[in-house]
């Protein structure tokens, strides 16, 4: 039965009829608890980095209260105060914006151009193909997270720049995915069927070879935005993200190890437990995916 | 066979050394504005400038400068560090034991605990050790490094006063290495004082950058223990009568372990990386620590250097990775 659906699965999206793949990919979506809690987490920090700025103004270029120094929890200040007696609630729930922000837009980048250079990787192959995988290969020589650091290092620091190093360093997973994808669906039948009734290059290639690839890229989509959060966060840390005032949760921590003699754990631990929380959600999110749109793994 | 997949998996190589160099040596040229005026701060006078320009080779055409970068790297030149005017590669290979030591730790940590806990969880496949794996290894390969340092040394090291929190050795321990591999030197000179010393410093860094190859070996082992235990020369095996330790360990831990040796391999870029962060955490006077304080003094000549040295690093091991696989793997197919 699943490997029937499965053979079915890629027919349906092009002929459209029977049950919509989109639906019984999610309805096997919300079956799974692991999939259930990723989406419970990432939906409770989108609605964070939305409603927050709305509900509440933060200036962080005022924000100081130098009697509150390094406070610990209480009841007015839930995650205590930092070196600035700034709240760290406060801060935690606008940096969400930033670094989820950050880690989305950058994703968003990478993906886009990534797909679109390993789709003309796959389809025109020969010099194309060998010229833009030598270029992935040189950037997967790189760990990424050493990549990113040492084109800000050199650029320098701020969101911008780190938005462009993110990107920089997630793009030849989407390069790979999807010419692997555009490799193994060129020979499929359909394809060909496409290709011999008349249609035209940018035809098939658009609507009929892309949207058959599309499963594996939204898997990684969400693992990638789990990664460029800790990307992002590394950054933040090493002084070369967001500049301080702005709050991101990276950032937050910077300094913070300075201080670790001092005892004031909660400066540090709870941007941290943000970061940690919503990285997992983007995990348990992704592998819940994987599940639901590979109905082949039954499961596993 | 094998020798030939070697031989053309060794030249592949070539080119993307070529790339990476390409890419390293571009760096200098992200820096906005004047790279030479911008190394050496707003009040730097103009001979000075000029000089650096000189020194760098950037008064010359672009293409001549890479020929020039290229001839210099490959003599064992990466130029001299900006700020203390000491050459980049021996101030590398100075600390480099100390990064190695690290990693090397990390990765015997992740590998001893990885695949007995990916083993038991698909052994016992869906039971209550199967779930607290899973969303142990998937809670370790969503932590930041540092975060998970922080915690790690206020826990140990500041509230139970357990373990030190930075640096290889207690200041002022009279010992003098002969490698700079300070285990390694103090097991050689019988200096057991030391040695147990230096575990200690070791433990804390250790733990926080095995945490996430920990994490990723524990779900390789599974999925491919999966795997393996599916084929049907695993049911012969059980009908035969054999144990289940002996199915386990002998016919299936063994086939599915290849899989899991790549993901090794390509976990040391990682743990360099990785080093970055944790080294600056626990004063760990290794490459990442080194780099971490030359981006503040933007020193850049070492970010250059180091970026190129682990980048080199890395491509040379996921080559041997390769080779090996191959050569160890006889269904591997070679195109």
């Amino acid at each position: 039965m699943a490997t029937l659906e499965a053979a079915v699965h890629g027919v349906e999206a092009v002929v459209g009829g029977g049950r919509s793949p989109a639906g019984a990919a999610w309805r096997r979506l919300v079956a799974s608890p692991v999939a259930r809690a990723g989406l419970l987490i990432v939906g409770a920090f989108v609605l964070i980095a939305g409603v927050t700025p709305i509900v509440h103004d933060y200036d962080a270029q005022t924000d100081a209260d130098l009697l509150l120094r390094l406070k610990p929890p209480t009841a007015a200040h839930p995650f205590g105060t930092d070196t600035l007696g700034r709240d760290i609630l406060v801060r935690v729930l606008h940096a969400t914006r930033v670094s989820l922000g950050l880690a989305v837009c950058a994703v968003a980048i990478a993906a886009v151009v990534g797909s679109a250079l390993g789709v003309l990787a796959g389809y025109f192959r020969r010099q194309v193909d060998l010229a833009l995988m030598l270029c992935m290969d040189i950037l997967l020589a790189f760990p990424g997270t050493l990549l990113a650091i040492a084109i800000v290092a050199m650029i320098g620091p701020g969101l911008r720049n780190s938005l462009f190093a993110i990107s920089l360093v997630s793009i030849p997973v989407y390069a790979r995915l999807s010419r692997s994808a555009v490799l193994a669906l060129r020979e499929q039948e359909f394809v060909l069927a496409a290709q011999s009734l008349g249609g035209s290059g940018r035809r098939v290639l658009l609507s009929h070879i892309v949207p058959n690839s599309l499963s594996p890229l939204i898997v990684q989509t969400t693992l990638s935005v789990a990664f460029a959060i800790l990307e992002a966060a590394a950054l933040g840390f090493l002084g070369l993200g967001a500049q301080p005032p702005t709050p991101e949760w990276g950032a937050m921590l910077a300094d913070s190890y300075k201080y670790l003699t001092s005892g004031a754990w909660w400066v540090f631990c709870f941007p941290g437990a943000a970061i940690v929380l919503s990285v997992l959600g983007f995990n348990l999110l992704g592998d819940g995916l994987r599940d639901a749109l590979d109905p082949r793994l039954g499961g596993r | 066979m094998v020798r030939r997949y070697a031989i053309q998996r060794v030249l592949s190589v070539v080119p993307v050394l070529l790339g990476v160099s390409v890419l390293v040596f571009s760096f200098v040229h992200l820096i906005p504005g004047d790279p030479a005026l911008t190394m050496l701060g707003e009040r730097a006078t103009p001979e000075k400038v000029a000089e650096v320009r000189a020194r760098l080779g950037l008064d010359r055409p672009v293409w001549e400068q890479y020929v020039l970068y290229v001839g210099k790297v490959l003599r064992g030149d990466l130029g001299v560090s900006i700020v203390r005017g000491d050459p980049v590669l021996a101030d590398l290979l100075r600390r480099f034991p100390a990064t190695a030591e690290l990693a090397t730790a990390a990765i015997l940590l992740a590998v001893a605990l990885g695949i007995p806990i990916g083993v038991a969880s698909a052994v016992k496949r869906n039971s209550l050790v199967d779930s607290l794996a899973r969303l142990w290894a998937l809670t370790g390969v969503s932590m930041p490094i540092f975060w998970l340092g922080l915690m790690l040394a206020w826990l140990f090291g500041v509230q139970l006063r357990l373990l030190p929190t930075g640096f290889r050795l207690e200041s002022g321990t009279a010992f003098v290495p002969w490698t700079n591999f300070v285990i390694l030197d103090s097991a050689l000179q019988r200096n057991w004082a030391v040695l147990a010393d230096a575990l200690r410093h070791l433990a804390l860094p250790a733990v926080a950058l095995a945490t996430i190859p920990l994490a990723i070996i524990a779900r390789m082992t599974r999925a491919s223990m999966l795997e393996v235990l599916s084929r049907e020369y695993i049911r012969t095996a059980e009908a035969k009568g054999l144990s289940q330790t002996a199915v386990v360990l002998r016919h299936a831990l063994r086939n599915a372990l290849l899989p899991v040796l790549t993901v090794i391999g390509l976990q040391v870029g990682h743990l360099l990386a990785g080093a970055i962060l944790t080294e600056t955490i626990f004063s760990w006077p290794g490459i990442g620590l080194w780099v971490y304080e030359s981006i503040e003094s933007r020193d850049y000549a070492i970010v250059q250097g180091a970026s190129l040295f682990i980048a080199v690093i890395v491509v040379v091991v996921n080559l041997a990775t390769d080779v090996l696989y191959a050569a160890v793997d006889p269904r591997i197919k070679y195109d």
